[in-house]
């Protein structure tokens, strides 16, 4: 469970140092705790900024440049001007649920990033069942989606969360059969292993051809599950408002925004650590600099949300009933054969591996 | 430390249960029931069943508490109340209740528990194993049965959902799963509502 970079052992002899036995446990937990939740809120702001910035040079603009150096600092202002806005809320609305719901994103994502390996030793919690278990965490966080859009008793934000749950569930099938077909491939289910098997060669490599088909499945799909453009029917503005958070304020609003943001982040980090190796680097180029795993994780990561933002400002939006026909008539028949394709290659030994 | 925070989730799962049948707001009951579900999976957690607690939480907590929320998301507005059953029929769920732990807590007490020295996490290769094995102890009847029982499922739902000869009408969009059905057409519902 604890990772053993030089840091990291310096901080623990330092907590052993001072502190009885028993609470060294819990101390560390907490600080490793708090690690993810400083990363989280930092990943959030910089993956806001990086979206308006992108956006704009899809528009041709310059996009936010006043606040620091080349407008770094906009998204902690708006952070900022956030935390102080007032909570507003509607007067019949269930306020026990309506309080509850943000959590339920923020929880949800927040524990997908913990079995993320961000380099050889860097991961705070190496489950053996690491791709099931974060298919199992998003699963929950619709569940926010839909009582926020409930209990805020207002008719848009209802369809909002309608439409939400209607395409998580619809897409969360894409999501996991395309990660199982990669499955087929590294006989593993446990992250550290999934990148064991990509040392010789990344998983897009090894596969070819039902390979490269289940990364575009899972990246149709994965900015499906994250209700982003062009899958924005939830927050559709020219019909539904804000969707399923119109009626959320301040920090409450910022709770979803973030999740959103950072569910794509996970999205994106699934599909490095699946399909391109995680934080290998390409052709072992820097096998001998550990540490340099984070920067290559981030970067490949960074990569697939640079091509989720690209989507975004791409394509036009879909209908409704558009976008369950390409779930259930295209995505999943294609997916289904797609694995059996897997399969037989895994069978007969036609992997590519160097 | 493991004994707290089996303690801590223990007394979770009973609060939310307990809150769960006597609220009287549907969805909270729900919530509360999504709760001791969650609990639940946190003790096959505990126990070190990564698997079966993975399991849970993507069935029960993700596709059973969906489906709930979802059919009362469609019947339930939110100014309704849950309306107070009678006193006897309160009365009779109570002692059936009783009976129930009763019997329970006998079994548990009675039964000797032995505890294991060795700690062995089952792996998804395991399962993977057993369910395919053949040999003595192996689970590849009741697979199959349950796969057929699902397959029968999944056909019988794609049945009802298509409905009786509507090949006229738009056969454009029939979902597969039962569940897509009525959401739709309560979306369109809601948002004729909407434009007029």
């Amino acid at each position: 469970m604890y990772n053993s970079l030089i840091i990291t052992n310096n901080i623990h002899s330092w907590v052993v140092s001072w502190m009885p036995a028993a609470v060294t446990g819990i101390t560390e937990m907490i600080m490793i705790a708090l690690a993810y939740l400083t990363l989280f809120a930092v990943l959030g702001l910089f993956l806001v900024l990086m979206e308006r910035k992108v956006a704009a040079w899809f528009q041709l603009r310059i996009g936010p440049n006043r606040v620091g150096f080349f407008g770094m600092f906009q998204t902690i202002a708006d952070a900022l001007k956030l935390l102080s806005k007032e909570l507003t809320g509607t007067d019949k609305a269930d306020k026990f649920l309506y309080n509850l719901a943000p959590y339920f994103l923020i929880i949800s994502s927040l524990m997908a990033l913990a079995v993320f390996p961000f380099s050889q030793n860097l991961q705070a919690f190496d489950i053996n069942i690491g791709i099931f278990f974060l298919i199992a965490i998003s699963s929950i966080g619709v569940i926010g989606i839909l009582l926020g859009g409930w209990s805020s008793n207002n008719k848009f934000a209802l369809i909002g969360a309608m439409r939400s749950g209607v395409q998580t569930i619809s897409y969360e099938l894409s999501v996991g059969l395309s990660l199982l077909t990669m499955i087929l491939l590294t006989g593993s289910l446990q992250l550290s292993e999934i990148i064991e098997v990509q040392k010789s060669g990344w998983l897009i490599v090894q596969g070819h051809i039902p390979a490269v088909i289940a990364f575009m499945i899972y990246m149709i799909a994965g900015t499906a599950e994250t209700n982003r453009a062009p899958f924005d029917m939830v927050e559709a503005e020219s019909e539904l408002g804000a969707g399923f958070h119109t009626e959320y304020s301040g920090m409450k609003f910022a709770y979803f925004f973030l999740a959103e943001f950072i569910n794509m982040f996970i999205i994106a980090a699934i599909g490095t650590t699946v399909f391109f190796g995680g934080w290998l680097s390409p052709f072992g180029i820097t096998e001998s600099i550990p540490w340099l795993g984070v920067f290559w994780f981030f970067l490949k990561a960074f990569a697939l949300v640079f091509l989720m933002m690209w989507f975004r400002w791409t394509f036009p939006r879909l209908r409704v009933d558009q976008l369950l026909t390409l779930e259930w008539k295209y995505l999943l028949p294609i997916n289904l054969f797609n694995i059996v394709l897997m399969a037989i290659i895994v069978w007969l030994n036609f992997t590519i591996q160097f | 430390m493991e004994k707290y925070i089996f303690y801590v989730l223990a007394l979770i799962m009973i609060v939310s249960a307990i809150a769960s049948v006597s609220s009287r707001k549907m969805l909270r009951s729900v919530v509360y029931l999504l709760f001791v579900l969650i609990g639940i999976a946190g003790i096959y957690f505990m126990a070190d069943y990564n698997f079966l607690a993975a399991i849970q939480l993507t069935v029960y907590a993700g596709g059973i508490i969906v489906l709930i929320i979802f059919s009362v998301l469609l019947v339930h507005h939110i100014d309704m109340e849950l309306e107070v059953a009678k006193k006897s029929k309160r009365i009779i769920t109570a002692l059936a209740s009783l009976i129930g732990l009763g019997v329970f807590l006998t079994t548990i007490y009675s039964h000797p528990f032995v505890e294991t020295t060795t700690a062995v996490t089952t792996t998804t290769a395991d399962i993977g194993f057993a369910l395919l094995s053949t040999e003595a102890g192996g689970f590849i009847l009741p697979f199959e049965v349950i796969s057929i029982l699902l397959l029968a499922v999944m056909i019988g739902a794609i049945v009802i959902a298509k409905g009786e000869d509507d090949t006229e009408e738009e056969p454009k969009e029939t979902p597969v799963v039962k569940q897509e059905e009525p959401v739709e057409k309560k979306e369109e519902l809601l948002e004729n509502e909407v434009t007029v």
